[in-house]
């Protein structure tokens, strides 16, 4: 089992700073565009206008943007540490969940019934709040919940499954079963979230209309921020001394365990660090979307987690948000211009990036440019 | 009614079988609703053909009278009932109206007619019609018909009305004799009399006996509920198993993980809507055999497209795992697509033929349906094939080899880039002949596969890899587990402590029940 990952181009190598100024150039550039760029070409330039950015777009560049947070949690996981997780979804939907549950209570009367509780319950007849909407009422509660709870799964979860030595593809059957299951249960009624319409119809975030062109424009720059963060500390991560332990588990587990590591805290962490990025991923994502339902934990939706990682490039930082901008926006064009050919270039794209573009995206321009500077 | 079934008795035993006569004739079809019924009494006491042929026409709304003529109306013809020759019908004869009394009256007399008649299946037809309205006068003609009767089937739902009547007895030691002998019945409708019984039963002696029937029968309704359940159980898991053997190959043996396996059982599946479209269209006296001739069809579609996507794409793949893992997924989404395209999105129907359909009725109130026990006997067979096929055939012996030590078997002169070729091929063709077995127990449609893909990997990985018999045993044990858990919990929970137990599992027996032993310190 060394060989599950092929060989890949970049093995972070100690460096002096955290990177390197070029990086830190671009890094700069993208948080310019997210926090001015966008902002000003939506809001401020007319909608006529050539340069106008369309609320469809920002909402669906959010959209991606989360989901290239989860992408970037898998790379950590997957990329890095050569364990494939194929229950990401299960956790980007809890953290959604738990800010679903936030707003659902900032509906307050306003919903159909006109009733001080969500009009799921109103309709199933329930008269107080379950025991696991305590805290819904508060923001501050309920933030912490979004990176608790998904942490505290995966840290359940990983604590069993990497003690008792399950990985490769044992482990990733078994994430599948776990999000399975947990979409199985979130589809009751009696689970007390809402069934399988989920949440949606949100009105207000900490008491402010949340359609506004400006409270989306918050959200987006709040998103953009997040993920350029996430970022910024994954490539902090993976420079330090862990961050090398677990590239050496990927490549060799044993040789790490005969070398007098404890792989499983190493695993156990990373696992949980990935689950709370997603949680995050998936709590900002709620309130851009206004939809959060079960079909997110579909092993389907967690195995396109792994495409986007796979698609831009394992083991490198970059790649995964690449990879989700690319999937994402294909299938946001495909599923408009040609909803019919959507699957078969999805699964042409599962099947090419494995065959012929282990590296991704990234590592094909890495190869071009390679060749061209031999060429020089 | 006392002295009629006293008549009746009397005139069971000893009266010849009695002529109808027109005064008789006339006295059914005309009259008020109380005379009618007295006089249809009267004719039961020892009816001929013609007073039952009388009976039948006015319970079918065929009789009509005019002045005293009594007329039986077959095809606009008139028939005189007395002499059953065929008479001219005047045009002003009116036709007889039942009333609901007397409708029940008529079907209750034929009914009663028909326990004498020679057909058996006639004759279980009108004990339970009878048995629908107990009505205590026909107590004595029911015993002389128990008495009479040599079906054990028929003697026992006899003697169960028998009782059921004498349940209503106003006499205390018939209750007793009664309410004790119905606890060796085992059908629900007993139950239901008893508990009627009881809410107006008086007698404390008579209570404690129905209450000892009804545990009885309670006990003996339960263990058919839970034979169903095992019986549920084991054909839900020859279908997990069916759908494992093939994953068994290709994951146990040959490591490579299939995500596409699910759309390979779709591929069997829509195989077999396609030869049963065919069967009836240029076949349709033989549509029945079409399951037969669908199951090698279905193998072959599913292997030949198995045989493709290894030589295609999972060949550059092996070693490899996660990927080949992404890449069939990739393939399955495809396969999917190709599906919904060239059948369209919606389930399409498939049929069981006349041998498949219909069951076997074991307890009152259990039946097993023939197209369950076939899965079952087609799940054991395709088994017994497998093994057979592994353990005794050169391609096994070849594949055991490739399997264990590729390089070795390479050198011996195997050729294992084939080699691997046929075993993929074989998994998916069995994958196809699950999709043929399911199609005849559930919905076919492009999704058929996805419902079944996580179960069948928990099959694999709580059965082991690299063992048939670890399958067997995970797929069986998974099957009835989960119908258990339903029947305890609901199908949703059952599903979720089914996978939650497997994750445990897991943590005892990382490798699964049957573990392939050796020294690798990384299996």
């Amino acid at each position: 089992m060394s060989a599950v990952l092929p060989t890949p181009a970049a093995v972070a190598v100690p460096r002096r700073g955290l990177l390197s100024a070029r990086s830190w150039t671009a890094v700069f550039a993208a948080l310019l565009v997210v926090v001015v760029l966008v902002p000003v070409l939506n809001l401020v330039v007319p909608a006529g206008s050539v340069f106008h950015l369309s609320d469809f777009m920002v909402q669906l560049i959010a959209k991606i943007m989360c989901y290239a947070m989860c992408a970037l949690a898998m790379d950590l996981i997957w990329g890095y540490t050569g364990i494939l997780s194929l229950g990401h979804g299960l956790f980007f939907a809890l953290g959604g969940y738990m800010m679903g549950m936030y707003l659902m209570r900032q509906i307050g009367s306003d919903g159909q019934y006109r009733m001080p509780m969500p009009d799921f319950m109103v309709f199933l007849n329930w008269k107080e709040f379950p025991w696991h909407w305590a805290l819904s009422d508060s923001f501050i509660a309920q933030m912490l919940l979004v990176a608790l709870v998904p942490g505290l799964v995966a840290f359940v979860f990983g604590w069993f499954a990497f003690r008792s030595r399950i990985k490769g593809v044992y482990f990733s059957i078994i994430t599948q079963a776990l999000t399975y299951a947990a979409m199985l249960l979130f589809f009751r009624n009696e689970t007390g979230f809402g069934g399988n319409n989920g949440f949606t119809d949100f009105k207000r975030i900490l008491d402010q209309p949340i359609t506004t062109p400006g409270m989306r424009m918050t959200l987006f720059v709040i998103t953009g921020i997040t993920l350029i963060g996430m970022f910024v500390f994954a490539r902090w991560l993976v420079g330090t001394k862990y961050g090398r332990v677990l590239q050496a588990i990927r490549d060799a587990e044993s040789r790490v365990m005969f070398t007098g590591y404890n792989p499983v805290a190493y695993k156990l962490s990373i696992w949980t660090l990935s689950a709370v990025m997603c949680g995050i991923a998936g709590a900002l994502y709620v309130p851009q979307v206004g939809i959060i339902n079960p079909s997110e934990m579909s092993p389907a939706a967690s195995i396109e987690i792994a495409i986007w990682a796979a698609v831009g490039g394992r083991g490198t930082l970059i790649g995964p948000i690449v990879g989700a901008f690319f999937v994402n926006g294909a299938k946001s064009w495909f599923t408009q211009a040609f909803p019919e050919v959507w699957l078969y270039f999805l699964g042409a794209l599962f099947i090419a990036v494995t065959l012929f573009l282990p590296q991704g995206i990234v590592g094909l321009v890495r190869k071009l440019r390679g060749l061209k500077e031999e060429r020089a | 009614m006392r002295r009629f079934v006293l008549w009746l008795a009397l005139l069971c035993v000893f009266a010849p079988a009695q002529a109808l006569t027109p005064e008789q004739a006339l006295a059914l079809s005309r009259g008020d609703t109380s005379s009618r019924i007295a006089a249809l009494n009267a004719a039961l006491d020892a009816p001929d053909d013609r007073t039952v042929s009388l009976i039948q026409a006015l319970a079918d709304d065929a009789v009509r009278v005019s002045g005293t003529a009594v007329f039986i109306v077959r095809d606009d013809k008139g028939f005189d009932p007395v002499s059953g020759a065929e008479v001219a019908l005047p045009a002003a004869a009116e036709e007889v109206i039942n009333n609901n009394q007397m409708r029940s009256e008529l079907d209750a007399a034929l009914a009663f007619v028909k326990l004498s008649s020679p057909d058996a299946e006639v004759r279980l037809a009108a004990v339970k019609t009878l048995a629908g309205e107990p009505d205590e006068a026909k107590l004595p003609a029911i015993q002389k018909a128990f008495a009479a009767e040599k079906v054990p089937a028929i003697k026992e739902a006899l003697g169960d009305l028998r009782y059921a009547l004498l349940l209503g007895s106003a006499d205390r030691a018939k209750r007793l004799e009664a309410a004790t002998a119905l606890g060796d019945s085992g059908t629900p409708a007993t139950k239901t009399l008893l508990l009627e019984r009881l809410k107006t039963e008086s007698d404390a002696q008579v209570t404690a006996a129905l209450k000892g029937s009804l545990a009885a029968i309670e006990s003996r309704l339960a263990w058919g509920e839970r034979l169903g359940v095992v019986f549920t159980g084991v054909s839900l898991g020859s279908i997990l198993l069916l759908v494992a053997l093939g994953l068994a190959i290709t994951y146990g043996l040959m490591g490579v993980i299939n995500m596409a396996h699910g759309e390979l059982m779709m591929i069997g599946a829509y195989a077999t809507y396609v030869v049963q479209n065919i069967f009836r269209t240029h076949f349709p006296g033989a549509f029945d055999a079409y399951v037969i001739a669908a199951i090698p069809v279905s193998f072959l579609a599913a292997a030949a497209v198995g045989a493709v996507l290894e030589r295609s794409v999972i060949r550059w793949l092996y070693g490899r795992p996660l990927e080949t893992l992404l890449a069939t997924w990739g393939i399955s989404l495809i396969l999917m697509q190709a599906v919904r395209n060239l059948f369209g999105a919606q389930n399409v129907p498939v049929e069981n033929p006349a041998w498949l359909s219909g069951g076997w009725q074991v307890m009152s109130n259990l039946t097993l349906p023939y197209n369950r026990i076939a899965i079952i006997a087609f799940a054991m067979l395709v088994l017994a094939g497998v093994a057979a096929l592994i353990a005794h055939t050169r391609l096994g012996l070849f594949v055991r080899g490739v399997t264990q030590n590729r390089k070795m078997a390479a050198c011996m002169g195997v050729n294992t880039a084939r080699v691997d070729t046929y075993a993929f091929a074989l998994g998916s063709g069995i994958a196809g002949l699950a999709g043929c077995a399911l199609s005849q127990v559930g919905n076919v449609g492009p999704d058929l596969g996805q419902s079944y893909i996580v179960d069948s990997f928990m099959v694999v990985v709580l059965g082991g890899v690299g063992q048939l018999a670890g399958t067997v045993y995970a797929a069986l044990g998974l099957g009835v587990l989960n119908k258990l858990l339903e029947g305890w919990q609901g199908a949703v929970l059952a599903k979720i402590m089914v996978l939650v137990f497997i994750v445990i599992f897991i943590q005892k027996r990382p490798q699964g029940i049957f573990a392939m032993k050796g020294r690798s310190a990384e299996a």
